[in-house]
């Protein structure tokens, strides 16, 4: 185990290695002097040399990195184009309710997906297998956006059950996280169908039958625990591909997470956030995929020995 | 499997002798109408391609022609799916829109596996550090989740529709150059790669004549797996005002457009979702015909 844990953790360091020199040649990608753009369009020479001074862009390259490298592990992002706050402070917040969606996102697809899984592999070819697999097919076609709107227009607009936008009670949870979670709960479901058929075509399963055991203890305690080690790997991936979808869907519901403040910066051009929010975000799916593979080690004896 | 094996050499003398190509051709299309959705899909995503390629010719107005008198209209007979805020006729918007939503699709993936594929090769080709190092800057890419990389490129480039394209295919990249390298990986043992060497063909020869034939398979299953979430992603950048901008009737942007008329007009925004969405299935449901298609063995489970 020690030597899996090791030989995981030294991979990890070249992709954060590479995340953080993508991140910081941002500023240095974009077109023209940054310095001048950050200035602003009437600042006079000696403003922009002030600005570059300040952001230290005056300092050779290395230094440079290693500055912002020692600065990120200290947590300091430097300051806002737009608000003149610290950057740390704008984004914590902001990505405590990204987590709130995404951890209830991510509990909506397990329970969703799980269920409907189950029900679809231990029903092979029912009517709800079939609506099921209808039902995915359709979600995972949809922009994650399109699902947000029809959401509000039923839920919000004529039913009048949620509110439609904002960050509240829980009632404001509700249709971003179902928005969110939906469309990865398609994938955990067709996953867990899958995995569980394989495992029910397994010979213990017919042992299990043929020694008089009922059907609900066999697909529960012999089927149901085997077949959950490939759906823990796509409910790892999941959290990852629901940070992502957390960008679009805060959006849609004025959620005032991460995903949203890194939009606003984009459109304002406020590079200190858009750089701390994509480092933040690469390096928490970093983890996250790394922890899905320990807990599928955890899970699953024989890959350790590999 | 040894009865396929056998009906099949039966069947041989009967058949018409075909050019292999053409006999490779067939069989696709023989085990297409096997997987039932397919068909109808493949026929769905032709009339979306037809509606593309004569857009001008299909739409009944000018799709950038204002008409303020005429704002905000429910379908009717004139304005087959209403008008919008500004009185543009959204039936012609919604099919001059099917131009920008397969363009999107198509170039970012083309631009993805002209990147991808080669550098896949090479790494499972050449293998040692070549390959680590190719495969290490990969994983970065894919250290990014979802459009976090290619919101990250349009920060820096500007939001226009080109660049969102340009990083959604800058994100497709280690997907195809993962599957490519795997796959050259396994091609690369067989027998005939060895006796190609043996010959003394070129590396290059080796690679471009014997592996990529061998692997386009599995590549354009996976690319049109690819257009239509490339589709999806460039609509949901536009819907944020990263992507295509104003007066384009690009859907994801007509989408984000509307959302402002929610309560009064939901037309603005069911119709170029449900566009969306039917294109994006019809590709999905042809798509997982022709994976079962090319590759048999998945068929049979």
């Amino acid at each position: 185990m020690t030597t899996f844990l090791l030989r995981r953790i030294l991979q990890l360091v070249p992709v954060l290695f590479g995340v953080s020199i993508a991140v910081f040649a941002m500023i240095h990608a974009i077109p023209g002097d940054p310095a001048e753009m950050v200035a602003g369009i009437d600042a006079t020479p000696h403003d922009v040399e002030i600005v570059r001074q300040r952001l230290g862009l005056d300092q050779p390259l290395l230094q440079q990195y290693l500055i912002f490298v020692g600065n990120a592990l200290t947590g300091d992002f430097g300051t806002s184009f737009r608000t003149g706050l610290p950057v740390s402070e704008e984004i914590m917040p902001r990505f405590y309710n990204t987590m709130v969606l995404s951890v209830a996102a991510l509990i909506i697809s397990v329970v969703v997906g799980f269920v409907s899984g189950v029900v679809s592999a231990v029903w092979k070819f029912s009517i709800f297998d079939n609506v099921s697999l209808l039902v995915s097919l359709i979600g995972l076609s949809m922009p994650p956006f399109f699902l947000g709107l029809v959401l509000l227009m039923v839920f919000s607009v004529d039913l009048g059950w949620f509110p439609m936008s904002g960050m509240g009670d829980w009632r404001h949870l509700v249709l971003p996280a179902v928005t969110l979670g939906l469309p990865s709960g398609a994938v955990v479901a067709r996953m867990t169908r899958s995995s569980l058929i394989d495992v029910l075509d397994q010979d213990y399963i017919r042992t299990a039958r043929a020694k008089g055991l009922p059907e609900y203890t066999v697909v529960n305690s012999h089927a149901v625990r085997n077949a959950l080690i490939p759906v823990i790997t796509i409910v790892g991936l999941q959290m990852g591909f629901l940070l992502g979808g957390a960008v679009v869907c805060e959006s849609v519901f004025a959620w005032p997470g991460i995903g949203r403040l890194t939009v606003q910066a984009i459109l304002a051009r406020d590079f200190p956030v858009i750089q701390a929010s994509v480092l933040l975000l690469a390096v928490i799916f970093v983890v996250v995929n790394f922890l899905t593979d320990l807990l599928y080690g955890v899970f699953d004896p024989r890959i350790k020995v590999q | 499997m040894s009865n396929a094996v056998l009906s099949a050499a039966k069947a041989k003398p009967a058949a018409r002798p075909l050019s292999p190509r053409m006999a490779s051709w067939r069989r696709t299309f023989r085990q297409l109408r096997r997987s039932r959705l397919a068909i109808p899909a493949g026929c769905v995503l032709l009339v979306f391609v037809l509606v593309a390629l004569f857009a001008p010719l299909i739409a009944t107005h000018d799709p950038f022609k204002n008409d303020l008198a005429n704002a905000l209209l429910t379908p009717s007979s004139a304005h087959w799916m209403g008008t919008d805020e500004l009185g543009r006729d959204l039936f012609s918007r919604i099919v001059h829109g099917a131009r920008l939503s397969f363009m999107a699709g198509i170039a970012s993936v083309a631009i993805s596996m002209l990147i991808g594929v080669p550098l896949g090769m090479i790494s499972g080709y050449v293998g040692g550090r070549v390959d680590a190092v190719i495969m290490r800057v990969m994983d970065v890419i894919l250290a990014f989740p979802g459009v976090l990389l290619a919101i990250a490129i349009i920060s820096i480039a500007g939001a226009t529709f080109t660049n969102a394209v340009v990083g959604v295919a800058v994100n497709t990249v280690p997907i195809f150059a993962r599957v490519a390298r795997g796959s050259t990986l396994s091609v690369k043992e067989e027998a005939y790669i060895e006796a190609c060497r043996a010959l003394g063909t070129s590396d290059f020869r080796i690679i471009w004549r014997h592996i990529l034939p061998n692997i386009s398979a599995s590549l354009s299953v996976l690319a049109t797996l690819r257009v239509g979430i490339s589709i999806l992603v460039v609509a949901s950048l536009s819907f944020l005002g990263l992507g295509a901008q104003a007066p384009l009737p690009e859907w994801g942007a007509m989408l984000s457009n509307g959302r402002t008329y929610l309560l009064i007009a939901p037309h603005l925004v069911l119709f170029p979702g449900v566009a969306i969405i039917v294109l994006v299935l019809a590709i999905n449901l042809f798509q997982d015909g022709l994976r079962l298609a090319l590759d048999p063995k998945s068929a049979n489970r």
